[in-house]
């Protein structure tokens, strides 16, 4: 069964919200509806959402409160349990989060699947989590009101306690029987902002403890009775397939079981080993001589794409946006005009827990345990490699060692090959593992992407004409995605950034070509945002220079009139900053950019000097938009993480490249994310005081800090950085 | 495939594992203890770092036959030790972990890290922890959370 | 015999080869302390040097021999990846130790070498610049006989160093990477080396001149 045919199964959508589902049902296609719609507007929900699924109160109190979406580091599983029980007025100290299953309830309120991306988890289950919260509360409150013989009216609530008008109380353990039988009400009165109790609080996290003394268990560290581990000889070259096996001394080692060839998503066969334990497995796939047909197949190589690239980005591509009147650019002068060429590699999520899917498969029924950013799309993956319907497939949600979109793919090829493997062992729980090796070299990697931009500067030092041309891999194209997000040819998570960007250009075009190289492509946190910020925001500092402007007044004259909130947080960036910002020491420079990713906008200022021929990261200052902060100390950690993360982009070791078909990196050694001394010493992060609806902050904290670092660097070096990574400065 | 007498955490364990087996997959697999965790396997990243004779030590690349007698210290008994329990506490106090997974290794390295430096200074923190990944990125709280730990142990 | 491509530089290498090949014709199995003083002259003695050189200077040796914060790894000799760094005794940092990888023995199962007490030499002992350049002949040479800088070894305790030190011993059995090929070797075999160390030394460990 395809998404689309799920999809349009829903029951009880209109034909106009089924569009905006069925263009949402992938993490990348959020983007869409960031376009479309405001981002804290809610669709009308569709379902209702028993509160006997989310939230069970146990008899000695404890509140068990279920979490939509995957925990991977974000803080999701604190958050939203934050804001139901802050409507409940629960106890705080008795509440327990765990992750919900696959589950028709479960899904995404806006999307309509389960999920989680485009940093959507709190914008889209605020008003949810706060509707369930008071729909329990109001439901205890009516339980024991029935035994007081009194009206509900009369009684108030407070740490998970009820007390009535003559001086009686129970606790919300003693009342969950009977509050089980209350009608669950339709509507509900919610708070005021200013009643919140944890909401707007620092609250720290509910998983840290267990996460400090090994006792959580990720989905690596699942361990079943009876159960077999298997790993994959993936072919070199995607689509590849083998023409002859070798697996005699494979086979040889004690405690493997079995190898065998299966199907893989793009079209070529992979090997299977599968054995007792994970080394056995290794050894024996490191001892399999299998000799590949590539014939037919395209090898990627870098050096070919960059020319290429280079070659399409000096012509014009679909239309994005345009407006105004381009022809204005040929008579500005030379002395007046940036012509800039950018270049980005591939990048690898490698999220910190290697790839991993358990499947039991029952003949009848299955069991799957993973850490997935997309229940709904796995779960029908799996039920289709195996002959089943979704509803035969129990999913259970793992905690997940981080994702940042590797985890949501809308092949669901992990699955798959978990799948195809689980199916020849009925009744036999098997772990697929993906080493270090298969996902740096497995593709679905960030799109190389190159982009060229000619900009015309009016008298006012203003940018007059705009003229922006991008190329890069589509994300979605060929899949039933595309329909809704490939607007003109143009595939929206490539441009957005560029697109929309909030500047006051009056003729400006955006346009893109999508090369198909045979790299399986996918979104990387902040997706299109990581490139086109990149090249905004350095740009728009090239202006700043060039009419010798502070970038941040620079900025505030560009900006748009309707930008208020990021001309909030650029105020509250300045402010936070000029202490520091205008007295760096000897060697030192200061760095600025902005951008609004999915709703949130976010400014910074970084402190950096070159130590090593790197630069060196003394100090970020961020703010941030995000509407509602929920939890603040999440938000705080979120952004000093976050733009940790984001000087991956910069690492000199920042790049997948090809040759010859096949990634050259297949390690930490070759691949290597930012460690202690790459990343910012001290981030301090400020939030914009909002009661508007809350919007994410996952993505948003990444875009921002490699403009910015690059913009410094600029004022040390004098050297603009187009092309990334960065090799020695 | 030979047996070996591992003292893990104050207990001896016996295994039977193949001589070349990483400690870090036998601890995880036939010791049942996933504290410990895998992330790259060369040696690059630290989330396999356990300590051997009181030396934080790079599980994922130690054979099990090199072990020998030398007592065996992971995640799940480092909370038993003075360091070991405020580093982890420190932890907890300045909601240090995102995604966590690294954290094992982080901890263990802090703790070694600890042992010997009761007042690091910023440089010692960015050496001692200098070989450890986080990739979500928590390396601000990190330093904090050492300092903090310091702080309590003094 | 093998050679490290690495090990050679320049024009010297032909002297080198012709040398080592005239040299090596007439070595006898020089085991044990036969006198060969009075036979050993300093042109021989130079000779000989000239093979011990080419040994230290191969990436197994010269990769702990740095005069900078770090370790090399490979016969590329590139900086030691996961930011290790020397500490104050060589020995890494806590946390961060050599040990914390580097074990006893080479772990040819995960690719790491090792031998007892991994650690880099002291500073005194570099025989690179701090640009990773390798020293001359004469300068290592030079650092190699002067007592306040090699831990204070006269003739015949360099020659029990070369003959006895697990990681010199470790040098001419470096164990295999973990793709399953074996790391390349120095120039002599084990006893070769300790063989021209004898003769150098027995020449009164003559160096060459300053180039």
């Amino acid at each position: 069964m395809s998404v689309t045919t799920m999809l349009s199964s829903e029951s009880g959508l209109s034909r106009r919200s089924f569009l905006r589902v069925s263009a949402t049902a992938a993490g990348g296609l959020i983007i869409a509806l960031y376009l479309d719609f405001p981002v804290h507007a809610q669709a009308p929900q569709a379902k209702t959402y028993p509160p006997d699924a989310f939230v069970h109160i146990q008899r000695d109190g404890k509140i068990v409160i279920q979490v939509n979406r995957l925990e991977f580091g974000q803080g999701v599983q604190t958050s939203l349990p934050m804001v139901l029980a802050d409507e409940m007025d629960a106890d705080w100290t008795q509440v327990v989060a765990e992750l919900a299953p696959a589950g028709d309830v479960y899904k995404d309120p806006v999307f309509g699947v389960q999920m989680v991306g485009g940093s959507g988890s709190i914008a889209h289950s605020f008003q949810q989590y706060r509707e369930l919260g008071a729909k329990t509360r109001v439901m205890l409150v009516a339980a024991a009101a029935q035994q007081w013989k009194v009206s509900g009216a009369q009684c108030r609530t407070e740490a998970s306690v009820v007390y009535g008008p003559g001086g009686q109380s129970a606790t919300y353990g003693e009342l969950a029987d009977a509050a089980a039988h209350v009608p669950v009400p339709e509507n509900v009165p919610l708070k005021k902002a200013s009643e919140f109790k944890l909401i707007g609080k620092d609250t720290r996290r509910l998983d840290s403890r267990p996460k400090c003394d090994g006792s959580l268990k990720f989905g690596l560290d699942l361990d079943l009775p009876g159960m077999k581990v298997a790993v994959v000889a993936h072919p070199p070259i995607f689509g590849g397939r083998p023409k002859s096996i070798d697996d005699k001394a494979a086979r040889g080692i004690p405690g493997v079981t079995d190898v065998f060839e299966i199907p893989t998503i793009s079209k070529g066969t992979a090997v299977v080993v599968v054995a007792d334990k994970f080394w056995t497995a290794k050894q024996a796939r490191d001892r399999l001589s299998i000799d590949w047909d590539f014939s037919r197949i395209e090898p990627a190589d870098t050096e070919q794409l960059r020319a290429k690239y280079k070659d399409l980005a000096a012509t014009p591509g679909n239309v994005a946006v345009t407006r105004g009147d381009l022809s204005v650019l040929d008579g500005v002068s030379a002395a007046n005009r940036i012509e800039a060429e950018y270049e980005f590699p591939y990048l690898a999520h490698t999220p910190m827990e290697p790839l991993n899917t358990t499947i039991r498969f029952d003949g009848d029924r299955a069991e799957v345990w993973a850490g997935s950013q997309f229940q709904t799309v796995d779960q029908m993956a799996i039920a289709e490699t195996l002959g089943l319907k979704p509803e035969q497939v129990t999913f259970h949600t793992e905690m997940a060692g981080g994702g940042f979109g590797r985890r949501a793919t809308p092949d669901s090829h992990v699955q798959r090959e978990a799948a195809s493997i689980a199916k020849r062992y009925k009744g036999i729980p098997v772990k697929l593992i993906w080493t270090r090796e298969d996902d740096v070299q497995g593709g679905y990697y960030r799109p190389m992407f190159a982009h060229r931009i000619e900009i015309g500067i009016g008298a006012d030092g203003m940018p007059l004409a705009w003229r922006h041309v991008i190329v890069g891999q589509s994300l979605v194209a060929g899949t039933p995605f595309a329909a809704m997000l490939i607007k003109n040819g143009v595939d929206e998570t490539a441009v957005e950034g560029a697109s929309d960007n909030p500047y006051e250009i009056p003729n400006f075009t955006v346009t893109a070509h999508h090369p198909t190289p045979n790299v399986p492509v996918l979104w990387w946190r902040s997706v299109g945002h990581t490139h086109t910020a990149f090249v905004m925001e350095t740009l728009v500092d090239e202006l700043a220079t060039h009419v010798k402007t502070d970038p941040i007044a620079y900025r505030r004259k560009l900006l748009k009139p309707e930008e208020k909130r990021m001309r909030g947080v650029l105020d509250l960036m300045d402010e936070k900053s000029a202490s520091w910002r205008n007295h760096v020491p000897e060697g030192h420079a200061a760095g600025v950019a902005c951008h609004e990713c999915f709703g949130t906008n976010v400014a910074c200022a970084v402190d950096v000097s070159i130590e090593n021929k790197r630069p060196k990261i003394h100090r970020v200052t961020v703010a941030v938009d995000c509407g509602t902060a929920v939890n603040p100390l999440t938000i705080e950690s979120q952004f000093q993480a976050g733009v940790s993360f984001g000087v991956s982009q910069l690492m000199a070791k920042g790049a997948i490249t090809f040759k010859g078909g096949h990634a050259g990196q297949n390690n930490f050694d070759g691949y290597t994310p930012p460690y202690i001394i790459d990343a910012p010493v001290a981030v301090d992060v400020h939030i914009v005081p909002s009661t508007e609806g809350p919007s994410g902050c996952g993505e948003p904290p990444v875009p921002v800090i490699s403009p910015a670092v690059v913009n410094a660097l600029f004022r040390l070096t004098g050297k603009r950085y187009r092309t990334l990574p960065l090799l020695s400065l | 495939m030979q047996t070996y007498k591992l003292t893990v955490n104050g207990q001896t364990r016996e295994v039977t594992a193949d001589p070349g087996t990483p400690l870090l997959w036998v601890l995880r697999e036939d010791l049942k203890m996933t504290g410990t965790k895998y992330g790259c396997g060369i040696s690059a990243c630290g989330a396999c770092t356990v300590h051997l004779a009181g030396v934080a030590t790079r599980s994922c690349v130690v054979p099990v036959s090199l072990v020998g007698d030398r007592p065996i210290v992971t995640i799940e008994g480092v909370g038993e030790d003075r360091v070991g329990r405020a580093v982890q506490d420190a932890w907890v106090a300045e909601d240090v972990v995102q995604c966590g997974y690294c954290q094992s290794g982080q901890i263990m390295s802090a703790v070694a890290l600890l042992k010997s430096r009761r007042k690091p200074t910023d440089e010692d923190i960015e050496e001692s922890m200098g070989g450890n990944i986080c990739r979500c990125g928590t390396y601000v709280r990190i330093r904090k959370a050492i300092k903090t730990a310091a702080q309590q142990l003094a | 015999m093998v050679y490290s491509g690495t090990a050679f530089r320049g024009s010297s290498a032909v002297f080198i080869l012709i040398a080592s090949l005239a040299w090596l014709s007439t070595l006898s199995s020089a085991q044990g302390t036969s006198q060969q003083a009075a036979s050993t002259t300093r042109e021989a003695g130079l000779a000989a040097w000239q093979q011990v050189y080419s040994v230290l200077t191969t990436p197994r040796c010269i990769n702990c021999h740095t005069a900078t914060n770090y370790p090399e790894q490979g016969d590329d000799r590139h900086r030691h990846l996961f930011n290790v760094v020397r500490g104050p005794e060589g020995k890494g940092v806590p946390g961060l130790n050599c040990v914390t990888c580097h074990q006893s023995a080479n772990a040819d199962s995960t690719g790491v070498p090792g031998a007892n007490n991994w650690h880099l030499a002291p500073l005194s002992m570099k025989w690179q610049d701090t640009n990773d350049n390798i020293l001359s002949s004469a300068a290592v040479c030079q650092s190699l006989t002067d007592r306040s800088k090699n831990g204070s070894l006269d003739g015949p305790g360099i020659v029990r160093h070369h003959e006895q030190e697990p990681l010199v011993l470790w040098a001419f059995q470096p164990g295999h990477h973990r793709d399953g090929t074996a790391r390349s070797l120095p120039p002599l075999t084990h006893e070769q080396f300790v063989a021209v160390t004898r003769t150098w030394v027995d020449a009164g460990m003559p160096c060459p001149q300053n180039p």
